[in-house]
């Protein structure tokens, strides 16, 4: 079975999809990704969707699943590169992916993550909301 | 008996012409800064052999055998154009019409037979009136177009997405937002974000004349798709009366970030970015 | 086309993704479109073990789109208008299938019988 791969680079996980998924496919990352945290004790899980051209309600499901796991062995997910087209479908299915952080690209996307791993690590709290350079 | 009509039609050609185009020239609609006569003399011409060439004694019944169809082909052509140039749909009517008097008179002539002059007439009046028909269906068709593409143009120059500073694009939207301009302008503004790789947008509403629970809900759809993205959404340009109707709507906007204009939009945008405006030095000769 | 296996869905999709494209369909509507037959095929998939799809071109006056007609013999639905509203699942799902696939196309029609199967037919236009 095909299987998506995550790189690991510092404190964070990298996840890049480059194919269509499907429902088996989609479901496998995420039990992978969860373990993977667990393993690796990772800060930060950066999703690249770029290449993903159809997101429907059950991988919008997954994705705000691996958020929330995520969160709960404190690791914080952003999602980068929507395509516009999957943006619009998304919000007219009604899925706002709320408590998903986004970023326009991977460079930001690591930023924000970043920062946000900061923030974790030295109380500080900066006055911008992280996705900015 | 031999249909008299169809010979006499034919041998006169000449003069169904020239008696058409007096009743056109005489008409005061004549429209001579639209079109000069020569221009339309030829239209004229090629709509009478047309017609008097292709007609027969099985088809003079049936306007829409295809034996017509050259004759449907011109009045086509004819009244598209006329669309596109400006003729009113009377105008139009007119020209088709006047063919009809100018055969009816030549008939007239010629016959002397009051029953026979009777039924002729009834045969071309029933040819000519589905003519009309068929050209007033193409002229409205001609118009159609006219405003399809007036309307795609307006979608397009209303939508404009403007790059105001490195990171930060602005929307201005003037008219109604309905949900296909919603449409246009998300894909608009989404498409601009990916392209500049801008991280702030602001829509700025100062033209849209009311804002219902509907043009919200479209507003904050578009928002939380500039979100999904990655970007943040501003909305400037929100009046008093704006704001009234929000709240007794019952409308919730809390999830966005509004400004009462653009300009402090723009200084929001600045502070989540970082920057900082400061005035030049006025006398650069004093500092040190 | 017939899906009956999870992986069936992603030749379904790319087939009309190919027939939106042959036809001039903008990116945002073929994306609406084919989300919103994803939506459909996985019901189909996991009420009904699967089931048949027919795609057409159809066009009305001078707008041309794309119709697909979904065809179970599953369980059927035994009250659409709980199954149409927001966030209402049998499954462990989100519940915005239905709902959310009619938010995504132009028309939108269901027909079901229990014990029969259900037939969903749904029609993006090109411009709509």
């Amino acid at each position: 079975m095909e299987k998506i791969p995550i790189l690991k680079m510092g404190k964070l996980l990298l996840v890049t999809i480059q194919v269509d998924l499907y429902d088996r496919l989609a479901e496998a990352l995420e039990a992978d990704l969860v373990q993977m945290i667990n393993k690796t004790g990772a800060q930060g899980v950066l999703i690249d969707i770029s290449a993903v051209s159809i997101i429907d309600s059950f991988m919008g499901r997954i994705i705000g699943n691996i958020a929330t796991m995520s969160k709960i062995l404190d690791a914080e997910t952003v999602v980068v590169g929507m395509q516009p087209a999957v943006a619009i479908t998304l919000i007219e299915l009604g899925l706002p992916l709320t408590g998903v952080y986004s970023a326009l690209n991977v460079e930001k996307g690591m930023s924000l993550l970043q920062g946000k791993i900061n923030l974790k690590e030295t109380g500080f709290i900066p006055e911008d909301d992280g996705d900015t350079e | 008996m031999k249909n008299e009509t169809i010979k006499i039609l034919q041998k006169q050609k000449k003069k169904i012409l020239d008696m058409w185009m007096n009743f056109q020239l005489t008409d005061e609609t004549l429209r001579e800064d639209l079109m000069n006569n020569d221009e339309l003399r030829m239209q004229s011409e090629d709509l009478v052999t047309a017609l008097v060439d292709n007609l027969k004694d099985e088809n003079i019944d049936t306007p829409d055998s295809p034996d017509f169809d050259s004759v449907t082909d011109i009045l086509n052509g004819i009244s598209i154009s006329r669309a596109k140039q400006g003729y009113t749909s009377r105008e139009t009517g007119i020209f088709v019409f006047s063919l009809k008097q100018a055969l009816l008179v030549l008939l007239q002539q010629e016959i002397r037979d009051p029953q026979v002059l009777y039924d002729q007439s009834l045969k071309v009046n029933k040819l000519i009136d589905f003519f009309g028909v068929a050209t007033f269906e193409t002229f409205i068709k001609g118009r159609e177009e006219v405003i399809l593409r007036q309307t795609d143009e307006i979608t397009e120059i209303s939508t404009p997405v403007i790059q105001i500073w490195d990171g930060i694009l602005a929307l201005p939207i003037i008219g109604t937002l309905d949900s296909a301009r919603t449409q246009v302008v998300m894909e608009n503004l989404l498409q601009k974000i990916v392209e500049t790789g801008s991280s702030i947008a602001i829509l700025d509403i100062s033209g849209v004349p009311a804002v219902d629970s509907l043009v919200a809900q479209h507003l904050i759809k578009t928002v939380s798709a500039t979100r999904l993205m990655g970007a943040e959404c501003i909305i400037s340009g929100i009046r008093p009366e704006i704001a009234q109707t929000v709240v007794h709507l019952g409308i919730d906007l809390s999830g966005v970030i509004t400004k009462a204009s653009l300009a402090s939009a723009l200084k929001t945008a600045f502070g989540i970015l970082q920057l900082q405006v400061t005035r030049k030095q006025k006398n650069p000769l004093i500092v040190e | 086309m017939t899906v009956v296996r999870e992986i069936d869905v992603i030749p379904f999709r790319n087939r009309i993704k190919e027939t939106a494209a042959k036809m001039g369909m903008g990116l945002v509507n073929q994306t609406k479109l084919i989300t919103a037959a994803s939506e459909l095929a996985r019901n189909m998939l996991k009420y009904a073990k699967g089931g048949k799809v027919l795609i057409e071109v159809i066009s009305k006056g001078r707008e041309n789109g794309i119709r697909l007609v979904f065809k179970d013999e599953g369980p059927g639905i035994p009250d659409i208008a709980l199954a149409m509203k927001d966030g209402y699942s049998t499954g462990k799902s989100l519940g915005l299938g239905l709902p959310g696939t009619r938010r995504l196309v132009s028309e939108f029609n269901i027909e079901t019988e229990i014990g029969k199967g259900t037939t969903v037919t749904i029609i993006k236009w090109k411009n709509g």
